[in-house]
């Protein structure tokens, strides 16, 4: 029996870093290394919401906490591979490069995209939250002691 | 009688066109942009995020445009906007434990794992106007300093690791939605969660003070706050599993409240919840102050009459949209309704007068 689980995780992380980049970033990053390949619609793009959900009490039982936008798309390349992208907000564009991209890590294509452009993508996002976690733990409050009471 | 009359069609467009022309004041002072408005009225924009459940702040930006800063029509925008959506399903309950948080304090515990970080925060401020600020836009970068990585714990948990807190045991059941089935008493406390995370700020902050001053008082502390970003994850039912489709900004409030103990409670601490889409930390605290008010039955403590005690009163009269509509529907024209009125106050005068002369004449 496959490990579903293993087998899916390559794929559920790169969708996860596509869906998270920053506005036109994957399309810049995809069209300075390679042509794009064409494709066919299985479901052009589409922009909807989801409804998030939260837990009382940060464990206990969920509840509907609010909507966000969100868009979607599925393709198929010419080589048969099909892309799937489901990206926070309202861009097209980005729903499109998003499922091109999750098509192409399909094919030959896969490690040469990995190293151009998923990574990259993974370091300039880091580079993005450690910048933000800096300066909050700037904020962090020291404390010492003034006096104790004792005396 | 129905009167059907017609009319004011031109007054309305003119209307219309001065409202944007109003909206635009005066040219000769640059035009906000959306951008302008998302980076740096972010906090108006979150409110309109929270209170109009959409969270997109691009939109929320273009809603405060429109409605010329009136917070609550941008709110009226966004929700009109949303129905439009069709919706593609709902998330993984995010886990505020893997929180990247700006913020996180603590006011019942000051040495606690991860630290107390203000984050960019008004607290500590002298609250004088700032004339910098209408002179130039050059700001000082923050200083940063060496971030420990990992994830940062919940406050509770330590308190829980004693019995001394009430736990929120894990549980699956789907919550009631309130935008897809009308909201019926008795309320679960999902769907009072539900409709108090998109509840009027103003209204969920008077009903909050109001447990403070005494009407329904339970001893709230802030036990944690935090504000920072989460991811989202949805099932995608067409891969057969579940990925990362985004991140929000969440701002969450637990708070540690006395609690007596009950029959089969023994004494220990409770805790209220407030858990709001954006930076809102006033609306998060006053939320989990609101909430930890409604939960005086299945804690066995008395109803003392307080407005915060009453689902029914807090949740039906919490959200500004509906609110505002009733309200505001009393200034459209309701000539017919009125004129009936006018008849019956000129019939009960004519019967009042006419009694008043038969007694004179008696």
């Amino acid at each position: 029996m496959k490990d579903t689980v293993s087998e899916h995780n390559p794929r559920k992380a790169w969708m996860g870093l596509l869906a998270k980049a920053p506005e036109g970033r994957v399309a810049t990053l995809l069209d300075a290394e390679i042509s794009r390949p064409a494709f066919t619609w299985l479901r052009a793009p589409e922009i909807g919401s989801t409804m998030v959900r939260g837990r009382a009490g940060a464990t206990g039982a969920p509840f509907n906490l609010g909507e966000m936008t969100i868009t979607r798309c599925a393709l198929t390349l010419e080589t048969g591979e099909v892309g799937h992208s489901y990206i926070q907000g309202r861009s097209k564009a980005d729903a499109e490069v998003a499922a091109l991209v999750d098509a192409l890590m399909q094919t030959a294509m896969a490690s040469r995209l990995r190293e151009t452009l998923l990574e990259p993508l993974e370091a300039g996002m880091a580079t993005m939250k450690a910048a933000r976690a800096t300066k909050a733990a700037a904020t962090k409050v020291d404390f010492f002691t003034m006096t104790r009471g004792e005396d | 009688m129905y009167v059907a009359v017609k009319g004011g069609e031109r007054a309305i467009e003119n209307a219309h066109a001065w409202l944007a022309e109003e909206r635009r004041g005066n040219t000769d002072i640059a035009e906000l942009s959306i951008a302008q408005i998302r980076e740096q009225l972010s906090l108006a924009v979150n409110r309109v995020m929270a209170e109009g459940s959409l969270y997109d702040p691009d939109l929320a930006a273009l809603a405060i445009k429109q409605a010329r800063g009136d917070l609550i029509e941008a709110i009226f925008l966004i929700r009109a906007y949303r129905t439009t959506l069709p919706r593609f399903g709902a998330s993984e309950p995010v886990d505020t434990g893997i929180m990247a948080c700006d913020r996180r304090i603590s006011a019942t515990f000051k040495d606690l794992p991860g630290g107390q970080v203000l984050g960019p925060t008004f607290d500590y401020t002298h609250r004088l106007l700032d004339f910098k600020l209408a002179a130039d836009g050059e700001v000082p970068k923050a200083p940063s300093r060496g971030a420990e990585t990992g994830t940062v714990p919940h406050v509770t948990e330590f308190l829980n690791r004693e019995g001394l807190i009430e736990e929120a045991p894990h549980d699956d059941t789907p919550p009631p939605d309130l935008t897809r089935e009308p909201l019926e008493m008795p309320a679960e406390r999902a769907l009072r969660l539900q409709a108090l995370t998109r509840a009027d700020e103003g209204f969920t902050l008077g009903l909050a003070y109001s447990t403070q001053r005494g009407y329904g008082r339970n001893h709230a502390f802030v036990g944690e706050l935090r504000i920072g970003s989460v991811p989202v994850e949805m099932d995608i039912p067409e891969l057969g599993f579940a990925v990362e489709i985004g991140e929000v900004i969440l701002t969450e409030c637990e708070t540690v409240n006395q609690f007596t103990g009950s029959k089969t409670e023994p004494p220990q601490f409770t805790r209220g919840y407030g858990l709001v889409f954006g930076q809102t930390e006033r609306k998060a605290i006053s939320m989990a102050l609101v909430d930890r008010a409604l939960r005086w039955e299945e804690l066995g403590e008395d109803n003392v009459g307080a407005p915060a005690q009453d689902a029914e009163f807090v949740l039906y009269h919490a959200d500004n949209i509906q609110a505002t509509g009733f309200l505001e529907h009393i200034k459209l024209p309701h000539y017919v309704d009125f004129q009936s009125e006018l008849e019956l106050v000129r019939k009960l005068r004519r019967e009042a007068g006419a009694q008043q002369v038969q007694e004179a004449a008696e």
